[in-house]
């Protein structure tokens, strides 16, 4: 079953406590970061600890992303080769374009074929978090086969462009939308940028739900109190959940009776309703919402 | 040497404690106890209670060196009596005091002082936290402390067994015959709880206020027929260290995760229905359990009957919201738990007799269906250490940790799997406070261990998701990222002995080499 990538926690790649509780917490994934939440001073020592972190605990039921730093830094390259030696499942990749992308796949393939994994097992995450990033997105994707999902970077990227970030998060519309339908697209997961306000749980309620609305299918989270309210606004409702039973249901008997095209409420049931409920049928199970 | 029941090894004889009585188990079947009697000198008419210092009071008490004195803790870090007492007994040349506090803390570092010069040669009770601590530890008092618990003191002395020659009894407000409450005063400080067997039972009583007021003060907590004398004081505390400061709920998503689960088992328990009891520490961890707990209340559409303990303004929060019929309370840990327990008459005042003596014709607790407790180590035989630390020194104490264990249908210890880098898991835990018969379920961040003893509760919880381990693979689990730590060396010399509630050695406290 493919993962769950609702929440990806970012925490501190510095950080001992941080690191050794990372797991149980309730993301799905969590990102170790080498990058901003480590200083100059603290890099070298942050890439070692979080290589012995994923070496000695237990990180079992989560998916264990890095954040490296980006390849053109002095840091990137030493940080791929040394984490990608303990088999991390995913690299979060920082201000991703084609070429990093495809350099970064070239570096895994190399590591795993000397230490003995499966080629293409580290899958590879892409922060889009540059305008030329965004506009290349598909292109970024199409880079690499490890590629799962992009993350959003809303605070770089409004940066790049040159405009301001707010709460609302009106600036940001079009990079949602893009890289929402890019990911739909390519069966990727889009991951939305974090709220960074982590005492406004109203706010963050607002602004997942919006992101799910675009049709963002997780979202990152910078403080472990914002993990149960993502996951909430991404858990299937009880009504969705209801029509969504329905909707097999009725298949299962339209089958039954050899019927191809069948009709529920008085509405027409095709391939992309089926496959919606499908989806939401399967979440709901996954979230023990509904009983397999 | 003797063992109690749980194996642990004593000398039959304590010298500076006396003869040691083997800890049996939690419920004894010896049920018929005899209170002792008091000696007092009658009050008559026109005799006046109020003298005029501190001095004249002790110049009247007439005591001598050997004697025992004892003092409440309702003032916690702020409390300025003890200090004051001791100081002028000091200056007096006393020696060889005992000096029975239902608790110490760092405020009370004087005593350190007074203990090298042997003014006080003998310590007794429930909680203990600072310097004092320390030092005891170091082997610096002449005779092993005696640890008890809120309940066992006020047990030991109402039987006998603590004699206290005179009980300096802080009165946030008290009038000119003796009556006093805790509930008005710059010092207010709310119920006064621990004072109450003091009071009844001490051969002189005498009152210390920073707000004597006209007769009858109102209303009475502590009433006139107990005391001897009043002395008025310029300030019998630190309001700052009155209030603890440990009321709030923790922000620590670990600990969160932590109550989380709590509740959750506690949910899966089945006890959550109309007519519930609960109690719960002031600590972060325990708090935020009430906070779930207090949700599903809300969710379920529960009334419980009552919460006990000491009493935060979070617990008032849910008497007012409906969520409780009463609130027991021995002491106030808040400004909010104070004006509601001086306001509300379902905010219940408890003696700590009351609360958790378990010679009495019952006590609170054992009407008690749920209970949060901590735990600085826990053994694979459930008994909980809150007396030391891993290093050996004295840093706390039952309190009411055992009583509440002992009382409750449902005992949950909330810890961390790992507190700064050592296992909280043992194969022994260091000091023996409360046994593992009361404790049926230990609530880790990474899984959840319920005593053996409760197939029922087992039963019950396999049915939910919670992450149900055996406590050996829990203590495993936390190893694999800690490593094992080595023992602690201590000497043959006993700095503590470990009272349970029922006047029982339950272990003692060796001086750490």
């Amino acid at each position: 079953m493919q993962k769950l990538r609702r929440t990806m926690l970012f925490m501190p790649g510095n950080n001992p406590g941080m690191l050794q509780d990372a797991a149980i917490l309730g993301a799905d994934a969590i990102i170790l970061d080498l990058e901003d939440a480590v200083s100059l001073t603290e890099k070298d020592s942050a890439r070692i600890l979080v290589r012995d972190a994923i070496k000695y605990i237990d990180y079992s039921q989560v998916e264990v992303v890095v954040r490296v730093n980006p390849l053109d830094t002095e840091f990137g390259p030493q940080d791929v080769d040394v984490i990608a030696r303990v088999k991390p499942d995913t690299l979060l990749v920082p201000k991703a374009d084609v070429e990093e992308i495809k350099l970064v796949d070239i570096m895994l393939a190399k590591i795993e074929e000397e230490e003995g994994y499966l080629v293409g097992s580290i899958k590879i995450i892409a922060l889009i978090e540059t305008a030329l990033g965004l506009e290349t997105v598909y292109e970024v994707i199409k880079a690499s086969q490890r590629m799962v999902g992009v993350l959003l970077g809303g605070e770089d990227l409004t940066a790049d462009l040159g405009i301001t970030r707010t709460k609302e998060g009106e600036e940001i519309f079009y990079a949602r939308n893009k890289v929402a339908t890019v990911c739909r697209a390519l069966r990727v997961d889009a991951i939305d940028t974090p709220f960074t306000d982590t005492n406004d749980y109203e706010g963050l309620t607002k602004d997942t739900a919006r992101a799910k609305s675009l049709g963002l299918t997780g979202k990152s989270a910078i403080n472990p109190r914002q993990i149960e309210i993502i996951h909430a606004v991404f858990a299937p409702t009880e009504v969705e959940l209801k029509q969504a039973l329905r909707v097999l249901a009725a298949m299962e008997e339209a089958e039954k009776e050899g019927k191809g095209v069948f009709s529920l409420d008085g509405k027409m049931i095709d391939a992309p309703v089926i496959n919606r409920a499908r989806t939401t049928v399967e979440l709901g199970q996954r979230l023990g919402l509904i009983e397999r | 040497m003797i063992k109690t029941v749980l194996g642990r090894e004593l000398p039959a004889y304590i010298e500076g404690y006396g003869e040691v009585k083997p800890f049996q188990g939690a419920v004894s079947n010896e049920r018929i106890k005899t209170r002792k009697a008091v000696k007092l000198t009658s009050v008559i008419p026109r005799d006046q209670k109020v003298l005029a210092s501190l001095d004249q009071a002790l110049d009247k008490l007439n005591i001598i060196d050997g004697m025992t004195i004892s003092f409440h803790h309702h003032l916690r870090n702020g409390d300025h009596v003890l200090n004051m007492v001791l100081e002028a007994l000091a200056k007096r040349g006393i020696k060889n005091l005992t000096v029975a506090a239902s608790s110490i803390f760092p405020i009370h570092a004087p005593l350190v002082e007074h203990i090298k010069n042997e003014v006080v040669t003998g310590i007794v009770a429930n909680y203990m936290s600072g310097p004092v601590p320390e030092a005891i530890s170091r082997g610096e008092l002449k005779k092993p402390a005696l640890m008890q618990t809120h309940g066992g003191r006020p047990r030991a002395i109402e039987s006998g067994d603590l004699h206290i020659d005179v009980a300096f009894i802080a009165a946030p407000t008290a009038d000119t015959y003796g009556n006093i409450n805790g509930v008005e005063g710059k010092s207010a400080c709310g119920a006064l709880g621990y004072a109450v067997s003091d009071a009844e039972y001490a051969d002189k009583t005498v009152v210390i206020t920073d707000n004597l007021v006209p007769y009858p003060a109102c209303p009475i907590e502590i009433s006139q027929v107990f005391i001897d004398y009043v002395v008025q004081v310029e300030s019998i505390g630190d309001p700052r260290g009155i209030v603890s400061g440990t009321t709030k709920i923790t922000k620590d998503p670990v600990a969160l995760l932590i109550a989380r689960m709590a509740a959750q088992v506690i949910q899966a328990s089945g006890l959550i229905k109309d007519g519930m009891s609960f109690q719960t520490g002031a600590g972060g961890t325990s708090l935020a359990v009430a906070a779930e707990l207090k949700d599903i209340m809300k969710r379920e559409g529960v009334i419980g009957s009552f919460a006990a303990g000491g009493i935060t303004g979070y617990l008032v929060e849910m008497l007012e919201e409906g969520l409780f019929r009463a609130l027991f309370d021995v002491q106030c840990f808040d400004l909010e738990a104070i004006k509601s327990y001086r306001n509300n008459k379902q905010h219940q005042f408890m003696s700590a007799s009351m609360y958790g003596n378990p010679h009495t014709k019952g006590a609170v607790v054992n009407n008690l269906d749920i209970m949060i407790l901590g735990a600085t180590e826990i053994d694979i035989a459930f008994n909980v250490n809150v007396t030391t630390g891993s290093d050996g020194v004295i840093m706390g104490g039952s309190g009411g940790h055992s009583d509440t264990a002992a009382g409750a249908k449902l005992s949950i210890v909330v810890t961390n799997l790992m507190k700064a880098r050592l296992p909280i898991i043992k194969d022994k835990v260091t000091t023996i406070t409360t046994p593992g018969e009361s404790i049926d379920v230990v609530v880790t961040e990474r899984g959840i261990a319920v005593n053996p003893r409760r197939v029922d509760l087992i039963e019950k919880l396999r049915k939910t998701e919670l992450p149900l381990l055996t406590i050996e693979e829990l203590k495993l689990k936390a190893e694999k990222i800690t490593g094992v730590p080595k023992a602690i060396k201590t000497s043959d010399k006993i700095v503590a002995v470990v009272e349970y509630r029922d006047g029982s050695v339950i272990d003692v406290v060796r001086m750490v080499d």
